[in-house]
């Protein structure tokens, strides 16, 4: 295939991957923009396939084909619970990829080497490349360990941790120097392995100071940076598809994290510099502790209250992805509606550790997505709806984040449910939520407590409706 | 000037036309102010308020009427009352103009100049002396209160010890002013309100209520003008009744508030419609003065009929008396405010307020007044003042991120330092490079493609945020390319190793992505 037909088809590529984010701006037309991405991916590569650099197909097909079975295995039995965790360690490999394209091309000693200024702009490519994917790579590792739950949820908080993380930076800018340069470190390949391990050590640091509340925003962060890392990889190798598709992942992932931030009232910054709940974001006063007496209430109550009540909306948050819930809260949605019952489902944009991982889950259990509804298309509707079922959810509908000034979560949009007739919130206990912010809608006249398992208390509901 | 408030005569009428408040408004205004002694006894307003105000209690009607130059009202004089009004004397109260043309001619013989509150046009800044929708809002309410005394049973459903208790349903006929009041009364009280209006336009200002909007599959709005309703097709009614009739066997009580200007009331609940009905029911007729609603409703009566109790009172806003003398008392000084009070007091042919109610002036009739040149603007009086409520609390609610002023001197810091990069780069970089110019086309592509996603990435809805991350997940397996143009070297050494890692790691990408994207948009269903 001649090199301009192999451009030509990159160009067509591009506009397929364009056009495949565009259709995700609604239901209908998103299954069609995967196929355009499905398509877009099969041409670029038949197309660099088919150039003439390229003539090792056996390498090429003992590679592909494992990850092909891999991937396809992968995505056939993932669970939806556990969609983050392959989002996550799908940024994991995104970074890698970019890490080993890096170094092989250093290592590439066939390659043209660039005199003067193409060499350094051609150097730094590769620097800036390799910092960036060993960072996407390590970052997502901690996050798929934080979100499998094999690493503790908590934010790990080192003393001087913005200095570590300062002292880190500036060592990563003096390697990229000598990386250049040689001044100092006379081996090129040194200062590069070197500034990739403490670039992947800064990574795991990152995200291990980021709090289980704060994963949505990191994982759209780690979007983001898989997609910087691509984008880096085209500029190495000069090819503008990559530029493309790395400058839209980029912006994308990008856009989710500064999404999850204004759901949660943060600036990007100070979540990606972690410390969740350390008090440092209050207005300096104490924060009040809410106190007093809490009602709690059966299944069979609940579903006494469901069968009289004409609206119904339910507020689902990560508990119910854990109790693996989705599925009889459907069949619950199903009887109400049956039964004329309004029912709606109210999501909070950082809802469960993924941004839209409610909705995912919820479609799963066949919801309509049209009784899926949006913070600020549902807020008002609070008032009029006779009960509201909170399921394994708490910061989001506290309401010290409207009224505490003091509150860690002070400012943060919240689901107003405590203006329905009636709450009733599952939980397993009165613990706080991953802010460790108490709630006072727990003390609320009309809150019931529903404690237990989310998953076994809705199975009761469904038996007795 | 003088204003006289008679007490009015009306068997059961209990309200007066002014009260000590609208007195005292008035006298601060300039004018003297004469009250009948124990004009608004009936509506607790007694001699001594209107005294500590600084009005004169006269103890003879016929000095009230005789001294006064304007005469204020609630109903209509009767011919006793009319014989005692003033040669050339102002009357405001309520006219009826078309119903009342002997009173008309005759107070036109002594040159009367007659205000009628109930010709004040229905715009929006006549609304502050808009005395039907002031009474219509009582009768509304007060017609859910008496249907409430008269219905055996609670409006709220409950679920007590005792067993559950369904709640009432209540069918509101008619969305004006009266019939929005009773939805909300009816809400108020927990019962399932539903209501029926032949005015399209009343569906909303219903739903905000709480009620739900009953609607034939009927392509015909009732909208008459000026937020009345006009009479519908012989099609429209028949199925129009269909509906009562299947209501009137679910519902408990119904409310009928609909009426035709200048017509008598439709009849719109026939006898057989309330024989259907479960006994201990109730339907509470407002347009019992015009005929009825219902057809077996008795003007002033409370029927029993089958069980069903058919309530027909006319005086409703007069049995909150105290409240609805003070709405009509303070539209009244709002009219004379807009006639100028005492110092500019003059009736303005101009003001299409004052000329919309003027049926007398100086010996002519001025009865019809001619047709306002714009036809009726949408009746506001109901959807005007009320708020937004989804919006306000979400404004209130919701603050923003601030950021402090030490973020923004690094933002602006960041820009600056980008610019001078820029330019420093711009300038040093080697002229007629080939590969700097390759890196500058590329970095035109890059910094255009990020545009590109910024702007495509915020239409992607919210729900779709999940898929969208595999999705790019999935792309962002591209890089494959990379590795793909590393794998082809004459011998196998490191790099082509690590060019086929990267293969194996990014195919991983490309295909679970995809696969797993195409599995979570198959379950979004409508």
């Amino acid at each position: 295939m001649s090199n301009n037909l192999i451009l030509i088809c990159y160009i067509i590529a591009a506009v397929l991957f364009i056009l495949s984010l565009g259709g995700l701006s609604n239901q209908e037309s998103a299954r069609r923009g995967n196929w355009f991405g499905i398509i877009g991916m099969l041409l670029a590569l038949i197309a660099v396939s088919a150039s003439e650099t390229v003539t090792a197909y056996g390498i090429l097909a003992v590679s592909i084909f494992p990850a092909v079975l891999i991937g396809g295995v992968l995505a056939a039995r993932v669970k939806m619970t556990e969609m983050p965790q392959l989002v996550a360690i799908l940024h994991s490999f995104v970074g890698a990829a970019a890490v080993l394209v890096g170094l092989s091309l250093h290592l590439d000693k066939s390659a043209v080497h660039h005199e003067g200024i193409a060499g350094v702009i051609h150097n730094i490519e590769i620097y800036v490349g390799v910092c960036i994917g060993s960072i996407t790579f390590t970052g997502s590792i901690v996050a798929f360990g934080k979100l499998q739950g094999l690493i503790s949820g908590t934010p790990l908080l080192l003393p001087a941790r913005h200095l570590l993380n300062l002292i880190v930076l500036t060592a990563t800018v003096w390697l990229g120097v000598e990386f250049v340069s040689h001044n100092v470190i006379a081996d090129p390949t040194t200062s590069l392995l070197v500034a990739m391990v403490i670039t992947g050590v800064l990574g795991v640091h990152l995200v291990m100071a980021i709090g289980g509340a704060d994963m949505p925003v990191v994982v759209s962060m780690l979007n983001s940076y898989s997609g910087w890392a691509a984008a880096a990889a085209g500029f190495m190798l000069g090819n503008n598809l990559l530029l493309i598709v790395g400058a839209l992942v980029g912006s994308s992932g990008l856009i989710l994290s500064l999404f999850m931030c204004r759901g949660m009232n943060r600036s990007l910054i100070s979540v990606i510099l972690g410390g969740f709940g350390t008090g440092d974001s209050g207005g300096g006063g104490t924060m009040q502790t809410p106190e007093g007496d809490i009602t709690s209430i059966e299944a069979d109550a609940t579903t006494q209250l469901l069968k009289a009540a004409k609206s119904v909306i339910i507020v689902p948050g990560y508990g119910m992805a854990v109790a693996q819930a989705q599925h009889t809260v459907a069949k619950i949605t199903k009887k109400l509606r049956e039964n004329n019952t309004n029912v709606l489902f109210a999501i909070h944009p950082v809802a469960g550790r993924l941004p839209g991982h409610m909705n995912v889950l919820l479609a799963e259990a066949n919801i309509p997505y049209d009784i899926v509804l949006e913070l600020d298309e549902i807020n008002h509707t609070f008032g009029a709806t006779d009960v509201v079922m909170v399921i394994g959810a708490n910061d989001i509908v506290n309401p010290s984040a409207l009224d505490d000034p003091n509150s860690p979560i002070a400012g943060m949009p919240v689901l107003e449910v405590w203006n329905a007739k009636n709450v009733i919130v599952m939980k397993r206990s009165m613990g706080t939520g991953y802010a460790g912010v108490g709630n006072p809608l727990f003390f609320n006249e009309n809150t019931s407590m529903l404690f237990g398992d989310a998953g076994e208390n809705v199975d009761a509901i469904l038996a007795s409706l | 000037m003088i204003i006289g408030v008679p007490k009015e005569i009306y068997p059961e009428e209990r309200r007066v036309g002014l009260v000590p408040r609208g007195a005292e408004a008035l006298i601060k205004m300039g004018f003297e102010v004469i009250v009948e002694t124990n004009a608004g006894d009936a509506a607790d307003y007694s001699n001594a308020k209107y005294e500590a105000v600084g009005a004169k209690v006269s103890q003879s009607a016929n000095e009230v009427w005789g001294q006064s130059d304007i005469v204020i009202k609630v109903r209509e004089p009767d011919t006793a009352e009319s014989r005692l009004m003033k040669e050339g004397g102002t009357l405001i109260s309520f006219f009826w103009p078309s119903k009342n043309s002997e009173l008309l001619k005759y107070l036109n013989t002594k040159n009367v100049t007659a205000l009628a509150m109930d010709c004040i046009p229905r715009i929006t800044r006549a609304q502050k002396m808009d005395a039907l929708s002031s009474m219509a809002n009582i009768a509304g309410y007060r017609a859910v209160v008496e249907a409430a005394h008269e219905f055996p049973h609670f409006f709220t459903g409950q679920i007590t010890a005792a067993g559950k208790i369904d709640p009432a349903k209540v069918l509101i006929i008619g969305g004006g002013v009266a019939g929005l009041a009773a939805v909300g009364a009816a809400k108020g009280l927990g019962a399932i309100v539903r209501a029926f209006d032949t005015r399209l336009a009343v569906r909303e200002q219903v739903e905000s209520l709480g009620g739900e909007f009953l609607e034939l599959n009927f392509d015909e709005d009732g909208e008459g003008g000026g937020g009345y309703a006009k009479t519908m097709s012989d099609e429209f009614i028949k199925a129009e009744m269909k509906l009562f009739a299947e209501q009137a066997i679910d519902v408990d009580i119904i409310i009928t508030t609909a009426l035709i200007p200048g017509k008598e009331a439709p009849k719109l609940i026939t006898a057989g419609m309330v024989e259907s009905m479960r006994e201990g029911s109730v339907i509470v007729d407002l347009a019992a003065e015009q005929g009825g609603n219902c057809s077996l409703t008795k003007p002033n009566e409370k029927v029993v009929h089958h069980g069903v109790t058919i309530i027909g009172y006319t005086d409703l806003p007069s049995r909150m008396a105290a409240l609805s003398s003070r709405l009509y008392s303070a539209g009244i000084v709002h009219l004379i405010d807009e006639m100028g009070g005492t110092e500019n007091y003059d009736v303005d042919l101009e003001n299409e307020v004052i000329r919309g109610a003027l049926v007398l002036q100086n010996g002519s009739i001025m009865w019809p007044p001619p047709k306002p040149k714009n036809p009726g603007p949408k009746y506001s009086v109901d959807t005007g003042d009320r708020p937004e409520k989804g919006k306000a609390e979400t404004e209130t609610t919701r603050s923003e991120v601030k950021p402090c002023t030490g973020m923004r001197t690094i933002k602006y810091a960041i820009y600056l330092a980008l610019a001078i990069g820029l330019y420093i780069a711009g300038n040093s970089l080697p002229e007629s490079d080939e590969f700097v110019e390759r890196f500058i086309d590329q970095l035109t592509v890059f910094v255009l493609a990020c545009f590109v996603g910024w702007q495509v990435i915020w239409n992607v809805k919210p729900a779709l945020h999940t898929p969208l991350m595999s999705v790019t997940n999935a792309i962002s397996g591209i890089i494959i390319i990379g590795g793909i143009l590393q794998i082809s070297r004459p011998e196998i050494d490191a790099s082509v190793i690590l060019g086929a890692a990267a293969i194996l790691l990014a195919a991983i990408n490309v295909v679970g992505g995809f696969l797993v994207t195409n599995r979570m948009l198959a379950m979004f269903r409508q």
